[in-house]
């Protein structure tokens, strides 16, 4: 499996990423700076936590428009696997490749704490290593985390199975006290209609051996191999 | 052949009131026209008022920071580069400084504190060292002062701002609040980053005629004065100063950062120096001083960001996001590709000169030609009177009244100097870099190192109100409880640095304060093995006349061989034995148990036995590393029940604790007797414990055990975990949110 990291100035978990996809396929990703406007072919490209650009302006809308991200967008329409994470989702959904927008949290302020998280599907690329209804724990690091999209539009993404990840308590109970920036129906994570694009707030990357107290990440990238392999 | 400085410039001639306008006494102007032989011109006289500030010259302080120990067979470099650097073993180097930005973020909380963060993180990658870990130590006012949820909300949310985007975890602190903070706060900053051994980087300039280069963001006219600022006394007036407060840019600095490192990687640069308090100012001052060179440099080519700006305005601005390189001329090409990659501005600026002056030009004209040697040299030390603080009277526990422990440990676990500090540090990332151990919480943090399993254990600590009380023995504790701190987690400390917060020096009681605190750092630090290595003074930390506590904030750091082996305060398991490491003598004066409970701010700090202190230490560093304990936290603010309440809430597991006879409840939950640990071990294990501490020559006593869901004391008396953690973790939040 070929795998690349897309760095934009002011990424910042550009190599907790490439560490993590390491520890999965045995061998460093490629990592792609962000004025190039060619893709390596690979099987799957990560668009990684930070502030790219600064996030000024708003939380990913300028990533989106850049050089690497048009590239991006027609790998993804032509199937290849896409993984958002914090910034990446923010960035993924300013670019279209997502649906829904996320929002500043609804404590207005950073959050940094572990998370529990409710798979919601084990039925995609990227979720295969969890079973459906498990509970993890994952840790967040965001100021604009709080998903949001309309009625009409999460009633679709549920019933289409879009939904990846909800935030849980320990119970699995989908509790407002479990939901760490108010996103609508303890979203944290969704996918594209077909599934081969994921988005979600939550740090995998930082969950993959016991010193970071959980190693609950480590499956999703290992399910992404071995889907490769 | 030069025109005479200042000819054909607009410059205004220099008159009494500028001179006093720019803080320089009658005798330091004097001083300036011996070193000039004639009247300095505008931008000399700011040049001479910026490098001659409390802030920058440590005038007041320079005589008693020597005395400080800076040396030790792991100092690489102590305090005079940007950042102090020790030997971590391995062929790799820490480095690492604590700096103030008291004024500026009491001016504007969110920038002052976030261009605090920026500034000693550029300190430290200033020096070649990837940065992996920031603390920060902070002081703010009485929780019901009006302006204290303001300046707390701000001062979080910019430390959060700055070092989140920065992508460098923030893993520890300390937050108290005190009334004598209420008109001026503190925000010190600490960075902690690593770098090969042999690839650190200096300030010395070297290399006649070797090209001077600005590299970063452009120059505007923020922060002009600020170094100025950071040397008066705070009045009434002081926020209209608003606009010499600096706007930081972390995106900026995060560039900065990354294309620095990039191109120190090759062997262009010579060296380099981080344009902080004072800006071009004394980044080319002291790269020029330390070099013994001249430095010239052409004004026009700075970039900037506003047109019309003076050479004063332009040597005195302390925008952010800036630094100064010299590098090898034939480098230019390679440095600027560096710096155009990450889209940062790029301008050589000058260069080194044999003169042993520093001159400026802009637009064909000599705005300054100065003597760089007496500027730097020459500058002002002044031996101002001390008094020593009168001793305070010893308060006896046994004068004060016996009341329900469990009732008194509720009220200190719900105050504002115990309680939880979740709602700050859930603000800062500290957990990018995926290298966090040890989180926000304990006693020390955790950050392991890039190669493990080695790691590195990291605090921050003072107890102000023991300086305010004794200023020696709050010295020593200062640097004892960071010690303290970094041995719980299991770690070998090896040096610190230090950030000195007083009041205004040219009152003999504040600088009997300083003096003081001084003699009981140098006196800990010697007993202890554990030098200063780099540091920063903050005076004038007075409202109206009224000065803050006497706060030496001291910054750790330790090593520890495998981040495996660190210990957490979190109990682990039920039915395991709790011991207490030293001796309990119930000392209550000067206590957060005297001042919560009996509502009385006095009496004599607790002793600091230093030789004690390294004796416990040692045996339970070697304990840990043997695996034999648990969990282990080091008994400081609140005491001992304190203490227990704290693992027992970490660990969710309850714990009952026998009493002993001999010192009465109150003083033995509550005392705040140095150098004790509380640690845990299977109960197997116990008595070979208490049997090693015995034949080690340090106290050790079993204290209870742990499990259930309530501390227990013995008699029955009870309190549950869930009502001590709401009142532990809801007072933050019930008053920033509330």
């Amino acid at each position: 499996m070929q795998a690349a990291v897309v760095v934009f100035p002011g990424s910042n978990r550009e190599v907790d990423a490439a560490k993590a996809l390491e520890a999965a396929m045995g061998r460093p990703p490629e990592m792609v700076w962000h004025r190039d406007s060619e893709l390596p072919k690979v099987d799957l490209i990560v668009v990684p936590g930070g502030f790219s650009y600064g996030d000024y302006l708003r939380c990913g809308a300028i990533a989106a428009h850049s050089p690497v991200l048009r590239e991006v967008k027609a790998r993804a329409k032509a199937g290849v696997a896409v993984l958002g994470i914090c910034n990446g989702f923010q960035i993924l959904t300013e670019a279209g490749l997502l649906p829904g927008v996320l929002l500043r949290n609804a404590g207005l302020g950073f959050v940094c704490r572990n998370v529990g998280l409710k798979v919601e599907t084990s039925q995609s690329l990227f979720t295969s290593g969890y079973s459906q209804g498990q509970t993890l724990s994952i840790p967040v690091a965001h100021h604009d985390g709080n998903y949001f999209a309309d009625g009409e539009m999460l009633d679709r993404l549920e019933d289409k199975g879009q939904i990846a990840f909800r935030y849980c308590d320990a119970a699995g109970g989908e509790t407002s006290e479990a939901n760490p920036n108010g996103s609508a129906r303890n979203i944290a994570g969704v996918f594209n209609d077909t599934k081969n694009v994921l988005g979600l707030m939550p740090h995998p990357e930082n969950a993959i051996e016991p010193l970071q107290g959980s190693t609950d990440g480590k499956a999703l990238f290992k399910g992404i191999v071995e889907a490769f392999s | 052949m030069n025109k005479p400085v200042g000819a054909g410039t607009s410059e205004p001639a220099i008159t009494p009131q500028i001179v006093a306008e720019h803080g320089l006494t009658a005798e330091e102007y004097e001083r300036v026209l011996s070193i000039m032989g004639r009247v300095p011109s505008m931008t000399e006289l700011g040049i001479f008022s910026v490098m001659w500030s409390e802030h920058c010259s440590y005038k007041s302080s320079r005589k008693w920071l020597r005395r400080l120990p800076t040396t030790g067979k792991v100092v690489i470099q102590g305090p005079g580069e940007n950042a102090g650097v020790i030997d971590i073993g391995d062929g790799q180097a820490a480095i690492f400084k604590m700096e103030s930005h008291n004024h500026p973020s009491f001016i504007e909380p969110y920038q002052g504190a976030a261009t605090g963060v920026g500034g000693i993180m550029r300190d430290v990658f200033t020096m070649g060292a990837r940065p992996i870990a920031n603390l920060n130590a902070l002081r703010f006012g009485a929780p019901d002062d009006p302006k204290t949820r303001h300046l707390l909300g701000g001062v979080v949310a910019g430390i959060g701002g700055y070092g989140n985007c920065m992508g460098v975890p923030t893993v520890g602190g300390e937050v108290n609040f005190h009334s004598a903070y209420n008109g001026n706060i503190l925000v010190n900053a600490m960075t902690v980053g690593i770098a090969d051994k042999n690839k650190i980087f200096y300030s010395k300039a070297a290399g006649v005629g070797n090209p001077v280069i600005y590299v970063g963001a452009k120059t505007g006219r923020d922060g002009i004065h600020g170094a100025t600022m950071a040397s008066a006394e705070f009045t009434e007036d002081s926020e209209e100063k608003r606009p010499t407060v600096q706007v930081g840019d972390p995106f900026t600095e995060k560039l900065l950062l990354e294309a620095c490192l990039e191109l120190m990687a090759t062997d262009a640069i010579v060296a380099i120096q981080d344009m902080g308090a004072a800006g071009l100012t004394s980044s080319s001052v002291e790269m020029s001083s330390k070099g013994g060179l001249g430095i010239e440099l052409e004004l026009d080519r700075v970039p900037m960001r506003e047109s019309g700006m003076t050479p004063y305005e332009i040597m005195l601005s302390e925008s952010q996001e800036r630094m100064l390189m010299v590098i090898k001329p034939e480098a230019r090409e390679q440095a600027r590709a560096v710096f155009e990659k990450w889209e940062l501005d790029f301008a050589e600026i000058g260069r080194l000169t044999e003169s042993g002056h520093l001159v400026l030009k802009m637009n064909g004209r000599v705005y300054a030609d100065m003597p760089v040697a007496p500027l730097v040299e020459q500058a002002p030390v002044y031996e101002r009177p001390h008094l020593p603080t009168p001793p305070a009277q010893a308060i006896s526990s046994t004068s004060l009244p016996a009341r329900d422990p469990i009732t008194s440990l509720l009220k200190l676990m719900g105050s504002a100097d115990l309680c939880s500090r979740r709602w700050v540090w859930e603000q800062y990332d500290h957990l990018v870099m995926g290298q966090t151990v040890v989180r926000p919480g304990g006693d020390a943090a955790v950050v392991r190192l890039e190669r493990g399993p080695k790691g590195l254990a990291l605090t921050t600590d003072c107890t102000p109100r023991y300086c305010q009380a004794d200023p020696k023995t709050g010295g020593a504790q200062a640097v004892a409880e960071s010690w303290r701190n970094l041995t719980a987690v299991g770690a070998l400390p090896l040096a610190i640095t230090d950030n000195m917060n007083f009041g205004n020096p040219q009152r003999p009681e504040i600088m009997g304060q300083f003096v003081g605190c001084v003699e009981g750092i140098r006196e800990a630090c010697l007993a202890l093995d554990y030098p200063v290595v780099s540091g920063n003074v903050s005076l004038y930390n007075e409202t109206n006349g009224k000065g803050i506590l006497p706060t030496p904030a001291i910054g750790g750091v330790g090593v520890i061989d495998d981040v495996g082996k660190a210990t957490t305060i979190a109990f682990k398991d039920a039915g395991e034995a709790i011991i207490v490491i030293g001796k309990t003598a119930g000392h209550l004066g000067c206590s957060l148990y005297l001042r919560e409970i009996e509502g009385r701010e006095e009496g004599a700090p607790p002793p600091v036995d230093l030789a004690a202190e390294r004796a416990h230490g040692d045996f339970v560093r070697a304990r840990i590393g043997a695996r034999e304990l648990t969990a282990c936290h080091d008994l400081a603010d609140g005491g001992l029940l304190v203490a227990v309440a704290e693992m027992a809430l970490a660990g969710n597991i309850g714990a009952s604790i026998a009493l002993p006879k001999d010192v009465p409840a109150h003083a033995f939950c509550f005392g705040e007797d140095q150098g004790r640990y509380l640690v845990t071990a299977a109960k197997p294990k116990a008595e070979s414990l208490l049997a090693a501490a015995r034949a080690a020559g340090v106290p050790a006593a079993m204290l209870g055990e742990t499990g259930g869901n309530a501390l227990t004391l013995a008699g029955g008396n009870t309190i549950s975990l869930n009502e001590l953690r709401a009142a532990h973790e809801g007072f933050l939040p019930a008053l920033m949110n509330g």
